[in-house]
């Protein structure tokens, strides 16, 4: 009954399919900094009970917000170095607090140093049936380049765990495009990571963010930025190696083995379904309202003792903004813009506004225009930031 | 009108007038110290963020003189730069009798001597103010050698004074009272007034600025502009203090403004004489001398929609900028706009901007062009000032195009580098001669269109601001003109064609191709640019395309700096104008012109 009046909520918004809301939970903690990683966590896991107590106030705060998840994803930060029976209470209270359908998507991000297969396992009891691995290499020289601390063959150990503890859902999170690295040395991390046949690969190009300790690197000049035409091989040929192997490029990172396993509750980010965060800097999104959590665990764990919500900022979307949004969040997508649900939705017929441009990107095979829809062909894809200024 | 002085400052550019103004305000407590900023006199925001004077500016300080006297001085806070030199020839109109200002360290420079003898012309006192005194580098000697040998002034009557620092100010109040005369004028005589200025109020209307000759005016007396014989009833008259102050009346010898609700911009004329209607003058006052643009260029709205609005725009801005005129324009590429001519390319910025700015309008310029003359083979001459209506090349007998007479004044040290730049100008009968030991004035005759574009940029570079430059218009000369045309993936774009020197017509097209490779941003596709003389290609240059642009992260967080990156980048793309399928920025129209040298 619940469900029916949930979907029902959402049906206004022109979908054809109503969606179902996304939990996304963040674990603030990590055990040490990654080299070119500029995300707010923290390496003193000393706050951590205050925490988990803060959280499962937040969840308490929230009750009643959402009629239902049909995800959830437990992310970081590293959620890895928890003890599992924090998983634990984290699952058992935001059931307790929420609806959370029965065939949920339940992912939580792991890395390769930390669990082993008893944790693992006993995650599987609590539910748990995704996990995204946190590989980004399988070459050890790399993996010491991204400061990241397990070597490749913990990551093939934790692997094999993985599908031994039962898990068919799973993620590898790869990074590209390493100062020094040449594509087949990267298609060597990719063939390593596919011997197990995951079922997602995220493959991310490298970023280079200012304040990281390998960004200072990259400022002294001792590593230097490939040329454009180089990154872009990296990309094509990411998505040509994977494709020829099975996988679906579905998003500009990310590759699935069909539709099925594409991350659920990330294309949510990416088509406007609302989705709540828990946790330090954690972002929310409903009724066209965004909103996000305190960065710092101390004002977060502050806020909540002392009984309010612990929000940082919000914003409140305009239909224009609302549309751009849709427009670059949907040319990320292989699935692309369905027109019709996006004249419905933001008043705004790209054919009848930008329908030169649009088709000069046709001829430039940027865009497939098909009745209906407007997606980007990979080329398209690798310019996609660009797209969205049409 | 025995106890009122109305003078201006003029001098160089940055030798310090408005700050002698700001001095003169506060001397004669006019502002207090809560409301004082620098250069006050320096209003428009575009003033203040360039450091420099646009706009002549009035003000009228009350003062009282060690005669015991109580004085009303109108002061005109002049512009220095050469391309506003037509504010400070209004300005004299108005006056008796000027602070000539002269900076102790620079000396006299180019617009020193061209601002006094506009004053000259106006027979007006001239008092030589040395500023800058506190200047370490200040030569007071030097300086009162130039005065009698290069201004021709009795040095015995300068003044000396830190404007910065406040020293020497009474006696330059002392003298304006006793040096300046009074003006001259019959308060029982039919009303004739000078327009100098104007400026449009959404609410009041034109809101005139005036010296009064004869005669007086008040609200409700109905007055009548002499050029169109227009009537309107006064609302208001007032002079000048930092903002309007409402007076009774305007007289014989006063400087002051007139509200009388004219909403039809087209009414009011700079230069044109205000009577009374049930009692006017014989004739209207000699007005100004017309001012003669030297640099055109077309104006396009960037959104083809807003043609109207900068229709009406122009107008009003107009009323506010005497020395820019305009008249309706179309192009292939760019839709209809205005063609435009003003007196300089600082000038030219400065309307761009202010356009932009005032109007909330966002404008692009094509490429600005000199004004050509071609005797047709029939006999016929024309003037043509846009490549767009460049003659048939097969029925010009003659083409020929404006020279100059440049003055340049700076230490010797400098020769060398600035004759090589006036030779590559294609200068010619050069004149040299020291002013004082160490210090030269160069003169060469040169090509306008020459000097206009990425000259004066140079040679201020090339002389580390220690030289200054001048010119005069002195005649048509014969030149091998031809037409170079820009293409853009194949497509005339005629706002960047341009007139150009036969010689130069292969150098132009390279440098066109590559000022536009750098200025048009790369797109999601080739671009190609190509010069053209006659249909044969003689230069390109290509923009490459993105290969690569897309962030690898977009999740929660991401998504709302995404969306803010690309607003941001939206609203820089609609600064710019789709020609085809290619957008072009503004400052393209500009660039084609510059050297790399400058850049
Ligand atoms: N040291 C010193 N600096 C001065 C003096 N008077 C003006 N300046 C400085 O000279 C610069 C130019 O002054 P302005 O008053 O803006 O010059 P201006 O003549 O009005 O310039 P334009 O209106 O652009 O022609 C400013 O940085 C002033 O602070 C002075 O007596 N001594
Ligand atoms: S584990 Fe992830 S969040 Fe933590 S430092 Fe490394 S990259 Fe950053
Ligand atoms: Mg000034």
């Amino acid at each position: 009954m619940r469900e029916l009046s949930a979907q029902r909520e959402y049906r206004d918004m022109g979908r054809s399919t109503p969606p179902m809301p996304g939990l996304y939970i963040h674990i603030p903690f990590c055990r040490t900094k990654c080299s070119y990683c500029d995300f707010f966590s923290i390496t003193d896991t000393g706050p951590m009970d205050d925490f988990i107590r803060a959280l499962c106030r937040e969840a308490e705060t929230r009750r009643g917000e959402f009629p239902a998840f049909d995800t959830i994803y437990v992310g970081g930060g590293t959620p890895s170095v928890l003890p599992v029976k924090f998983i634990e209470t984290i699952l058992t209270t935001v059931r307790r607090t929420f609806t959370i359908l029965p065939d949920a998507e339940i992912t939580i991000e792991v890395n390769p140093a930390d669990w082993g297969l008893p944790e693992l396992k006993s995650l599987r009891g609590m539910g748990v049936n995704r996990l995204s691995i946190g590989v980004q290499s399988l070459n050890d020289k790399e993996l010491r380049l991204l400061g990241r601390r397990h070597t490749a063959e913990q990551a093939m150990r934790t692997l094999e765990n993985v599908s031994s503890a039962g898990f068919e859902n799973v993620c590898i999170d790869l990074i590209y495009g390493l100062p020094g690295q040449s594509i087949p040395m990267w298609q060597e991390t990719l063939s390593k990571a596919l011997s197990h046949a995951p079922a997602h690969l995220s493959c991310y190009e490298l970023e280079i963010k200012k304040n990281t300790p390998l960004g200072r690197r990259f400022m002294h000049g001792e590593y230097v930025q490939g040329p454009e035409e180089q990154q872009r091989g990296f990309f094509m040929q990411t998505s040509v190696f994977l494709s020829g192997r099975g996988y679906l490029h579905y998003e500009i990172s990310n590759f699935a083995r069909g539709m099925d396993r594409a991350s659920r509750h990330n294309l949510k980010y990416w088509d406007h379904t609302p989705y709540l965060g828990l946790g330090p800097s954690a972002h929310s999104f409903h009724h066209n309202r965004r909103w996000w959590n305190h960065g710092s665990v101390q004002n977060y764990v502050r806020d909540l003792d002392a009984g309010k919500q612990p929000v940082g900022g919000a914003e409140e979307l305009t239909r224009e903004q609302l549309a751009l949004e849709a427009l670059f969040l949907g040319l990320r997508t292989s699935r692309g813009i369905d027109t019709e649900t996006y004249t419905r939705r933001y008043g705004i017929d790209l054919m009848a506004e930008h329908g030169p441009a649009l088709e000069e990107w046709q001829r430039a095979g940027l865009v497939e225009i098909t009745h209906g829809s407007i997606r980007p062909t990979l080329g398209g894809m690798a310019v996609s930031d660009r797209l969205a200024l049409l | 009108m025995d106890n009122i002085r109305n003078f201006s400052i003029i001098a160089h550019i940055d030798h310090g007038k408005s700050t002698l103004a700001d001095r003169l305000i506060q001397r004669t407590g006019v502002c207090d110290a809560r409301t004082f900023k620098d250069q006050i006199l320096d209003t428009m925001d575009i003033e203040r963020e360039r450091g420099i004077t646009i706009k002549s500016q009035a003000i009228s300080l009350p003062y009282r003189a060690q005669d015991g006297k109580d004085y009303i001085l109108n002061l005109i806070d002049t512009p220095g730069h050469v391309d506003f030199s037509y504010e400070v020839s209004r300005s004299l109109a108005s006056c008796e009798g000027v602070l000539l200002l002269i900076d102790a360290a620079q000396g006299v420079q180019a617009q020193t001597l061209a601002n006094l003898y506009l004053a000259l012309e106006h027979n007006l006192e001239i008092i030589p103010v040395i500023n800058k005194i506190d200047l370490p580098s200040a030569d007071v000697e030097r300086v009162l050698e130039e005065i009698d040998a290069e201004l021709g002034l009795d040095p015995d009557t300068h003044l000396k004074c830190s404007a910065k620092e406040g020293t020497g100010i009474d006696d330059i109040l002392e003298a304006i009272v006793r040096r300046i005369p009074a003006p001259k004028g019959d308060l029982t005589a039919p009303l004739a007034a000078l327009i100098f200025d104007a400026q449009y109020d959404s609410f009041r209307g034109t809101v005139i600025h005036c010296r009064v000759f004869d005669g007086t005016v008040k609200a409700g007396d109905a007055i009548r502009f002499m050029f169109n014989d227009s009537v309107y009833r006064v609302e208001e008259v007032g002079h000048f203090g930092l903002s309007r102050i409402r007076h009774d009346s305007l007289g014989a010898g006063e400087v002051g403004y007139i509200i009388a609700g004219v909403k039809t911009v087209s009414s009011v004329s700079i230069g044109d004489t205000i009577t009374l209607d049930d009692r006017p003058c014989a004739s209207p006052l000699p007005g100004f001398k017309e001012v003669k643009p030297v640099v055109f260029a077309s104006i396009y709205p960037i959104a083809s929609d807003d043609y109207e609005d900068l229709a009406e725009a122009v107008e009003k801005y107009k009323l506010n900028d005497a020395a820019f005129v305009y008249e309706k324009d179309s192009s292939a590429a760019l839709g209809q706009g205005f063609r435009c001519g003003f007196l300089g390319l600082l000038h030219l910025d400065i309307v761009q901007e202010r356009l932009e700015r005032e109007y909330d309008l966002n404008i692009i310029l094509s490429v600005p062009s000199v004004r050509y003359r071609f005797t047709l083979k029939d006999g016929t001459v024309v003037y043509v000032d846009n490549p767009a209506h460049y003659p048939n090349p097969l029925n010009i007998a003659l083409g020929e195009e404006p020279y100059i007479r440049a003055s340049m004044m700076m230490p010797d040290r400098y020769l060398g580098p600035v004759m090589s730049l006036c030779i590559e100008k294609r200068g010619v009968n050069s004149n040299m001669h020291y002013t004082s030991p160490g210090r030269v004035e160069l003169s060469y005759e040169m090509p306008l269109s020459e000097v206009i574009f990425d000259f004066y940029d140079r040679f201020k570079s090339m002389t580390q601001g220690y030289g200054s430059f001048d010119y005069d218009l002195i005649d048509y000369r014969e030149s091998n003109l031809v037409l170079l045309d820009i293409l853009v993936n194949g497509e005339k774009v005629d706002a960047l064609s341009q007139i150009v020197h036969r010689d130069r017509a292969r150098a132009r097209g390279v440098q066109a191709c590559d000022r536009l490779k750098d200025e048009i941003p790369r797109q999601m596709y080739k671009i190609a640019i190509q010069g053209a003389i006659g249909g044969e290609i003689i230069s390109r240059s290509t923009i490459s395309p993105f290969r690569k642009d897309v962030t690898a992260k977009c999740y929660g967080g991401d998504i709302t700096r995404k969306r803010k990156l690309l607003e941001k980048q939206k609203k820089g793309k609609k600064r710019m104008k789709m020609v085809g399928s290619v957008s072009i920025p503004q400052s393209a129209f500009l660039a084609v012109l510059k050297s790399d040298t400058d850049s």
